[in-house]
């Protein structure tokens, strides 16, 4: 009994123990390609420049994530393309000139900057090999090839300048189209598992990989001019930050951009790094540039991790076994809960962390970044199901004899559930919870979708970078944390689980 | 006294107990006697309000027993099962005080206790630290016993308590049960399938069979005067022989003998018991 009330209290204070997150003054987003976490840290160091605290969500995810989070306030400012910003994100206005976005936009109390300097168009691109082979040049000589597989991205698939509408314009017959992650498609195209795929054209992966861009003959494409967004308060909140990162303007033609993202993607340099190197060579900015070690990175995306499991996997268990606990107690209702709970637990991780970020924000609580109560609540979620589960079907395997015995004695309900029935059940709702805890691990990858840092963060971008190595930094300790939570459990039970039902187990 | 009035009980469509009438006075010992299946379990449990009757009322010592008043009941009604139902978790000694504890006994009243019914159970005091998975058979009843006694109930009910031991670890028991029952003047109602254990034990016997009461009265009355043919039957299936070709007197002999005399001997069996463990 006293164990049981020590454990609860301690689960509560570590669930609220402070949290390791930064606050900071401005916080710019990224989304999740090189060229605008690129775009991100030079925002970032103009920021940084005028003296005002700063940070920067890099990789966020696609448009609808970042705008999302520009319009809550989760961030202030963030790089976007004018054909984004016509096709998706006023998409249904007629907005052609810069000057009609700036007016809609504000509307939205949302700054737009002049252009950045080039033009990063949506172009399709194929193996150069492959199309000289077949004598593609343009995008209309697509019609000639029904056959050929193609792999967009899930944004381009379903943008308003993206497949359907590009099909209809060149009237293309291509049946087989794959939805894929478009630093995945890179390398299924250089496999030849697709034949074509979307890609920006001042991507540095062009020249990596070889590839052709087909020739955008019937002007399909819009213009996808490079413009930083920002929050219009940032006008009576830091209006030096605002004119600091406007010197971005006509800063970077095509060419800079292009060479940018090749020292990152090629010559393997941090985007901090290279966007620094940049603005000290064109505005003679100084600035830091912290060059983290391998270990300096692993501790750091391990504290971040820690951070997520423990905010999340605690509360899930304080609220799981009441829930387990009612579930067996009152079958009826407990079908729904258990209903409810395995459902929450087949919703896709992204769709999940997109439903819960507007609520997180309605309630005024951090949407992404770090201590992102998204990624919490989303991870909390997932780990009810088997906790959930364990206690109901630890409660309900109880031996009638031990129920039959309790009554009998003449204990009241809630001595029977605390002295005896609970401590029955321990063995199997702390399996639930080691599988929950083992598996939050695993899933606490998916905080870097929203920028909660943790182990997903070198995954993600080590997929973007196609870096092996920085994928690893992320999958292997969390390999590795998995396995010591799970002998964590394992050590636990001895202590955890009553010693005549150890004793009983081994006899 | 404990009163069951037109009590009946339906699993689904089978009938466990036909309504039923039985009034049990205090100070008595009765069994329950019957094959499995006949209602005699279903009885204890309606009479204890672990099984909620379709019909009727049960009535403990004047009180009609309900849903607030049956906590209070069960503390004064001891309860052992077949197996005893010692909760694996805890310690033998945590089982028994379990009540004591939820009451807030004082340490002391909880040690002295023990110590009373451990000398009444023969079973020694350093037996109490093991768990029930730790205990043999009859050691486990035993626990259970005391568990049932610790509140110092009026009434005892025991459900099959000895079926599970092996025969001779069974007859100690029984006779160390008879003893303490008689001891402490318990009322008792006692369920079995055994006609022997009926027999030890019983001031009055009810033979139930389908779930209905057949007959219901002393053994002697059961063999001499039976009111129905399968009273006869019954007891002939278990004897062995026709209770009519031997003088019913000599019926069970040996058992009255030493029921007679529980303390006379803690025999060799149950030495043998302990030393095992």
């Amino acid at each position: 009994m006293i164990r049981t009330i020590a454990i609860i209290g301690v689960l509560v204070l570590l669930a609220f123990a402070p949290l390791s997150m930064r606050s900071a003054g401005i916080r710019i987003g990224s989304k999740k390609f090189t060229e605008s976490v690129v775009l991100g840290e030079m925002i970032n160091i103009l920021c940084a420049d005028t003296g005002i605290d700063s940070v920067h969500y890099r990789e966020l995810g696609g448009t609808q994530l970042v705008y999302q989070a520009l319009l809550q306030g989760e961030i202030d400012a963030y790089p976007e393309y004018t054909g984004t910003i016509t096709e998706e994100i006023l998409s249904g206005e007629e907005v052609g000139s810069l000057e009609e976005m700036r007016l809609a936009l504000a509307e939205q109390g949302v700054g737009v900057s002049q252009p950045v300097g080039f033009n990063n168009t949506y172009a399709l691109a194929m193996n150069r090999g492959r199309a000289r082979e077949l004598g593609i040049e343009r995008v209309s000589d697509l019609s000639r090839y029904p056959d050929l597989t193609f792999g967009f991205s899930s944004e381009f698939l379903n943008r308003e300048d993206g497949w359907p509408n590009l099909r209809e314009h060149y009237d293309l017959p291509q049946q087989r189209v794959a939805g894929l992650d478009h630093d995945i498609a890179y390398r299924q195209l250089k496999t030849g598992s697709i034949d074509v795929m979307e890609a920006y054209s001042t991507d540095a992966k062009i020249d990596v990989y070889d590839l052709k861009l087909l020739e955008d003959d019937r002007a399909f494409f819009p213009r996808y001019d490079a413009v930083l967004l920002y929050r219009q308060d940032l006008k009576t909140r830091a209006p030096e930050v605002i004119e600091s990162i406007l010197r971005m303007e006509n800063l970077l033609d095509a060419e800079a951009m292009i060479s940018l993202n090749r020292r990152v993607e090629v010559d393997r340099i941090s985007e901090g790094r290279a966007a620094a190197e940049f603005l000290e060579d064109t505005l003679g900015i100084e600035s830091e540039v912290a060059d983290t070690s391998r270990w300096q990175r692993i501790a750091a995306r391990t504290g971040e991790h820690l951070d997520l499991v423990r905010q999340s996997l605690i509360p899930a268990i304080l609220l799981a076994i009441p829930l387990g606990i009612v579930a067996a107690k009152r079958p009826r209702f407990g079908q729904g809960i258990l209903g409810i709970v395995g459902v929450v637990q087949t919703i896709p991780s992204l769709a999940l962390l997109v439903i819960l970020m507007p609520l997180v924000a309605w309630l005024g609580l951090n949407s992404i970044g770090l201590g992102s109560t998204t990624a919490v609540t989303a991870l909390s979620l997932y780990s009810l199901l088997p906790i959930v589960r364990s206690t109901h079907t630890g409660l309900r395997g109880i031996s009638p004899e031990y129920s039959e015995a309790a009554l009998a004695i003449g204990l009241p309900p809630w001595d029977r559930l605390v002295r005896i029935e609970l401590p029955l059940a321990a063995p199997s709702i702390l399996s639930g919870v080691k599988t929950a805890a083992v598996l939050n691990v695993g899933f606490a990858t998916l905080g870097a979708l929203i920028g909660a840092g943790g182990y997903g963060q070198p995954i993600i971008t080590g997929i973007r970078l196609n870096d092996t190595a920085l994928i690893l930094e992320g999958a292997v300790p969390a390999a590795v944390l998995a396995l010591l939570v799970q002998a964590g459990f394992d050590l636990g039970e001895k202590w955890w689980v009553p010693r005549g039902l150890r004793l009983q187990a081994n006899s | 006294m404990l009163e069951l009035c037109n009590v009946s009980k339906r699993y689904g469509g089978v009938v466990a107990l036909e309504p039923t009438t039985l009034q049990l006075s205090s100070g008595r010992t009765y069994v329950l006697l019957g094959t499995s299946g006949c209602g005699k379990s279903t009885l204890l449990k309606i009479a204890l309000g672990l099984t909620e009757p379709d019909s009727g009322t049960v009535r403990f010592e004047g009180q009609t027993l309900q849903l607030d008043n049956v906590l209070k009941i069960r503390k004064q009604i001891g309860y052992v099962i077949q197996s005893g139902g010692l909760f694996p978790h805890l310690t033998a000694r945590k089982n028994v005080s379990m009540m004591a504890d939820f009451l807030n006994w004082s340490k002391t009243k909880i040690r002295n206790r023990i110590e009373e019914l451990s000398a009444l159970t023969q079973l020694p005091e350093s037996t109490l630290d093991r768990y029930p998975v730790q205990l043999s058979g009859g050691q486990q009843q035993r626990v259970a016993l005391m568990r049932a006694l610790m509140l110092d109930p009026d009434w005892m009910l025991l459900d099959e308590p000895l079926g599970a031991l092996d025969p001779m670890i069974r007859s100690d028991l029984q006779n160390d049960l008879s003893g303490i029952f008689r001891s402490l003047q318990k009322s008792v109602v006692l369920v079995t399938h055994d006609l022997h254990e009926a027999a030890h034990f019983g001031d009055e016997i009810i033979l139930l069979r389908e779930g209905r009461i057949v007959q219901a009265g002393t053994m002697q009355e059961l063999i001499d005067l039976p009111g129905d043919p399968f009273v006869t039957r019954f007891i002939q299936a278990q004897h062995g022989t026709s209770p009519s070709d031997r003088s019913s007197a000599n019926f069970d002999k040996p058992e009255f003998t030493r029921a007679d005399d529980p303390r006379a001997d803690d025999s060799q069996s149950e030495r043998g018991e302990r030393g095992v463990q």
